[in-house]
């Protein structure tokens, strides 16, 4: 690889930032969580790669391909400066849920997420709902409509994904930034009534 | 570490990344998390520092960045990145801005200037 500096095309945060948070944003394959990445983020979304090596043939399930006992996790981020002292991180990736190294570190630390369902490919979902449940994330849902596809109802939704009654579920574009903002508005909302609900 | 059923962590060159961090392991849990601030210090560097602490400093002086920032822009894993960096502050090079402590995290105060940074930015 070459050894270009990085510095080159670096966006670097204002000086007086001191508090940096973030927001998962995941779903299953092709849902849209780059696009959203990249239509919120301030700089051009950056993606890092951690290979990850099975010991065992197990993994050939996982990738369909016979034989093959390394894989690519891949994980977008993008940035938003939300104050002169704080900024915010949302962070991508597909729930798979082999890739334990990369969900701790992304969920570590993290205020909650934006799970993106496509409403015609619901049981893709489940998998990546279990796993931030199991990482104990908070989350809302974000339906992202593709072309044509069917409307559903709420309760259909919370009925087809066992959600619970509290969970928020928004529609959002991820192409379009206003859509995607009100998604996230909708998610730190429902932080702060768990926050307020847990403090009486 | 080898447990059948278990991923290991790899970085994307075999060999290099193990030079880099000097053939020590990835640290469990250190200061650095994907959020961590960090800068340069002004601590004058050394001539014969290691290339690759180099051109993180490098991209360090120019300001402050995120631990992920830094690894996309190295186009290095992160794991390899926190190990270096855990050596350049360890040696005094680094300013480092710790992520928002656990008990925090659901910080009314925080989510408020989080939604009011929503909506100042975003309407
Ligand atoms: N109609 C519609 N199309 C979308 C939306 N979000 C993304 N797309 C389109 O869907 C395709 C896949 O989007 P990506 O953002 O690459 O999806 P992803 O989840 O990052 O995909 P993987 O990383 O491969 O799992 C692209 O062609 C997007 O333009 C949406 O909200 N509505
Ligand atoms: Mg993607």
């Amino acid at each position: 690889m070459g050894s270009t500096p990085g510095s080159a095309d670096a966006v670097y945060l204002d000086g007086g930032v001191k508090t940096a948070a973030k927001i998962l944003v995941v779903g299953h394959f092709a849902v849209g969580k780059t696009t959203f990445i990249g239509t919120m983020s301030e700089i051009p979304p950056l993606r890092t790669e951690e290979r990850m090596t099975q010991a065992g043939a197990q993994v050939d399930d996982l990738m369909g391909v016979r034989g093959k006992t390394t894989t690519t996790v891949a994980m977008d981020f993008g940035r938003i400066t939300l104050s002169e002292k704080l900024v915010l991180y949302l962070f991508g990736t597909p729930g798979q849920e082999r890739f334990v190294q990369v969900w701790e570190d992304m969920t570590k630390g993290a205020l909650g997420a934006l799970i993106l369902v496509d409403p015609e490919r619901l049981k893709e979902s489940f998998a990546v709902i279990d796993l931030v449940e199991q990482y104990g994330l908070p989350y809302a849902i974000s339906v992202n409509h593709f072309d044509d596809t069917a409307i559903r109802s709420d309760d259909e939704l919370r009925e087809a994904l066992d959600l619970l009654p509290e969970t928020p579920i928004v529609t959002c574009d991820a192409r379009d930034q206003k859509s995607s903002a009100d998604a996230l508005i909708a998610l730190v909302r429902y932080l702060q009534t768990r926050t307020a609900r847990s403090m009486t | 570490m080898n447990e059948p059923d278990e991923p290991i962590v790899e970085s994307p060159e075999l060999v290099r990344p193990y030079v880099i961090t000097n053939g020590r392991g990835l640290p469990e849990d250190g200061q650095f998390n994907l959020i961590t601030l960090v800068t340069a210090s002004d601590q004058p560097r050394p001539a014969h520092l290691d290339p690759e602490k180099h051109r993180v400093l490098d991209l360090c002086a120019g300001g402050m960045l995120s631990v992920a920032e830094i690894a996309g822009h190295m186009k290095l894993p992160i794991g390899i990145v926190k190990v270096v960096l855990s050596d350049l502050s360890s040696e005094g090079y680094l300013v480092v801005r710790p992520p928002v402590p656990r008990a925090q995290l659901a910080d009314v105060s925080l989510l408020q200037e989080v939604l009011d940074g929503l909506h100042a930015r975003f309407g």
